[in-house]
């Protein structure tokens, strides 16, 4: 068993924490209060290679293992989960199934440009009557003279109508197979297509500089080719990307849970009351004991699931498994580190309530926690 | 151009030292180490040198197996080369340091050697001036602005209250100061891209300490602030204590 981290992945932290520090943490709390997006964050992840780390150098990417891209999202949301969510969603569900799904055509199209972080990429599963329930897709694709038209809506799409969204791979129901159960395939949209309407949704509690976006299809019509892999194949797409998409979830909550420790202890140390600073409580100190306890937990479960998917081996339970506890355990912390900061903690100047309502997130995205004990206890034999 | 930048692989900042049980050194079990960040602004002002007159960067660095991921990260911002002078101990006194660095530069035909003006570890800021010595070439330490040409370098330095500007010919060792230039980041690509370039290895003589740390101590504790009253009241007081008591002014 190596626990080492190797050369490349030591100097990837490193870089992303020391730009996550320097160029993220400045503006954050602006663009948290005004809920704005930044483009120009987005440039500079994109210029340190953040927007493409597992693709392949063929088509631009920086080819780098699961495990390294996990590192880079447990980085970013150490300092802001917005910025971690623009990348991580930008990366698991906008490119990868375009990478592991599409022609040479479609890649060759595509993922240059989404890879520098010129475009961005979204993916729309969710629909407004189909959230944990993916089957219940109402969205329909029909084919007509060469061309997919599609009608329906989707909903809670991150980075879909941002200034520099390209466009969106959509989950449609395409027809009914012989045994009569509906057949899903994924199709490629790009967002200026005619009948394609992308809307910012506002007023999120969390990851409130992350774009996330209702989609209206109203006949709206693509080409046959940009049919995403084999006709009928998208639910299966679908679940493959979620596997991979759960680990950089768990990235955010470990990342997370280990900037809201580090801030709440710092204040714990600093804060005196009854004449010494409050970390020499005995319940607050063993707080922070529990807390490093967890994280080193968290991690260890995490990295794991990231090296059975790099050597090629089965992973789903795990990243399940990864993606609930990284989430809970961030929300356990939080929920310490608030405290710990007493009153200051429910001022956003104070930075730390920040990280208490964007957790929340990662009980529900991606699979809701509660889906996430559905999926490994059916793996274990429930 | 040729352009060489020592190295030395630090603590990161904020590291959380403990010092050893012999008191002659640090724990080194859990440090995340860096390279030295003035020695970044070094790796920056090589590239971009290089940049502008089609030079090549090599960089070097003494050390055991470990500082190899300073080394990368330097090769990761940019650095075409690499030469990791091999030891087994760590020198601490700096003359031991620089008379290993000064075989090897002077094999390498540079034309202009950048480090960074101290290591935050050890603090010696002794490297530059006595590679300049042994080399017997100029060096400008503590530089804020440089402009090099073909022939030689123009440098800003910082003095006590002001600038002074010098000008010297190449070869020149130089030693750069916060305010230099903004180190980029080491970019994913770079990274990758330097997974692939191949660190020369060399072994050179290094000659005993001649210095000797005898004990490394933790700076004294801060004795608690005091409160010596509030609003206005409360100021010629505390004007007499700065005065007397802690004689910060006068
Ligand atoms: C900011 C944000 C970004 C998002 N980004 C994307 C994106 O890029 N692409 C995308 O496709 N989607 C995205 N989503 C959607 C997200 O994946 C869904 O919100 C999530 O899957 C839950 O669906 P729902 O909101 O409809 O909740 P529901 O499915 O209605 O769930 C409501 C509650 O019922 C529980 N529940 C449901 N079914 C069961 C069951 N069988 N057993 C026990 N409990 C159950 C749930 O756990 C939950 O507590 C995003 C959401 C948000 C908020």
């Amino acid at each position: 068993m190596d626990f080492e981290l190797t050369t490349e992945q030591k100097l990837l932290k490193n870089t992303v924490r020391d730009f996550a520090e320097k160029e993220i943490a400045p503006v954050i709390e602006e663009l948290d209060r005004e809920e704005m997006f930044s483009t120009d964050l987005t440039a500079k992840m994109g210029e340190l290679g953040l927007m493409g780390i597992t693709i392949s150098p063929d088509y631009g990417g920086m080819g780098m293992d699961y495990l390294s891209y996990c590192i880079a999202v447990e980085e970013l949301s150490r300092i802001d989960a917005s910025q971690a969510a623009t990348v991580a969603a930008h990366n698991s569900l906008g490119i990868s199934p375009i990478e592991n799904c599409g022609n040479t055509i479609q890649k060759q199209k595509y993922l240059p440009d989404l890879c520098t972080g010129k475009k961005l990429w979204g993916f729309g599963l969710t629909e407004p009557n189909a959230g944990s329930d993916a089957g219940g897709t109402q969205t329909t694709a029909k084919q007509d003279k060469g061309q997919w038209v599609i009608n329906g809506s989707k909903i809670f799409i991150t980075n879909a109508s941002t200034e520099i969204t390209w466009g969106s791979t959509i989950q449609a129901i395409s027809g009914t197979n012989s045994d009569g159960r509906k057949e899903y395939s994924c199709i490629l949209v790009e967002n200026d297509t005619p009948g394609f309407e992308a809307k910012q949704m506002k007023n999120k509690m969390v990851w409130r500089s992350s774009n996330t976006s209702e989609l209206y299809f109203d006949d709206v019509r693509v080409p046959e080719e940009n049919l995403l892999g084999n006709r009928g194949e998208g639910f299966h797409q679908m679940l493959n990307t979620l596997d991979c998409g759960r680990l950089s979830i768990a990235a955010m909550g470990l990342g997370g849970a280990q900037g809201a420790f580090e801030k709440a202890l710092k204040y714990a140390q600093e804060r005196s009351q009854f004449g010494k600073p409050i970390v020499k409580f005995q319940v607050n100190a063993f707080k922070f004991a529990d807390m490093a306890t967890e994280i080193e937990a968290a991690r260890a479960l995490l990295y794991r699931a990231c090296w059975l998917k790099d050597s090629g081996k089965p992973f789903s339970k795990e990243s399940a498994m990864a993606k609930l506890y990284c989430s809970e355990t961030m929300g356990r912390i939080v929920n310490q580190a608030v405290q710990i900061f007493g009153g200051y903690g429910l001022m956003e100047e104070y930075g730390i309530a920040r990280f208490y309502r964007d957790q929340k997130l990662l009980d529900i995205g991606e699979g809701t926690s509660e889906i996430q004990r559905l999926v490994i206890s059916r793996m274990i034999g429930c | 151009m040729n352009i060489a930048v020592c190295i030395k692989q630090v603590p990161d900042t904020e590291t959380k030292v403990r010092v050893s049980g012999d008191k002659k050194w640090i724990e080194e079990g859990e440090i995340n180490f860096i390279l030295n960040p003035y020695d970044e602004l070094a790796v920056e002002e090589g590239l971009k040198i290089a940049e502008a007159h089609s030079g090549e960067v090599t960089v070097l660095s003494l050390g055991p197996d470990r500082i190899t991921s300073a080394i990368r990260s330097a090769l990761a911002m940019g650095a075409n080369k690499a030469i990791h002078i091999k030891t087994d101990k760590n020198p601490l006194d700096p003359m031991a340091t620089a008379e290993a660095l000064a075989q090897v530069l002077r094999e390498g035909n540079y034309d202009l050697i950048l480090l960074g003006k101290q290591a935050i570890d050890d603090d010696h800021q002794q490297i530059g001036p006595i590679l300049s010595e042994k080399l017997g070439i100029p060096a400008a330490n503590v530089v804020t602005k440089l402009e090099v040409s073909a022939d030689k370098i123009t440098a800003e330095r910082q003095i006590e209250g002001g600038f002074e500007k010098i000008e010297c010919a190449l070869p020149a060792i130089v030693t750069t100061q916060r305010g230099l230039n903004e180190p980029r980041y080491a970019s994913l690509k770079g990274i990758m891209a330097a997974k692939k370039i191949q660190i020369e290895e060399k072994i050179v003589t290094v000659p005993d300490d001649k210095i000797e740390i005898l004990e490394i101590n933790y700076p004294p504790e801060k004795p608690p602030g005091k409160i010596v009253g509030e609003g206005a009241d409360a100021v010629p007081e505390l004007i007499r204590l700065l005065k007397e008591e802690a004689k910060v002014i006068s």
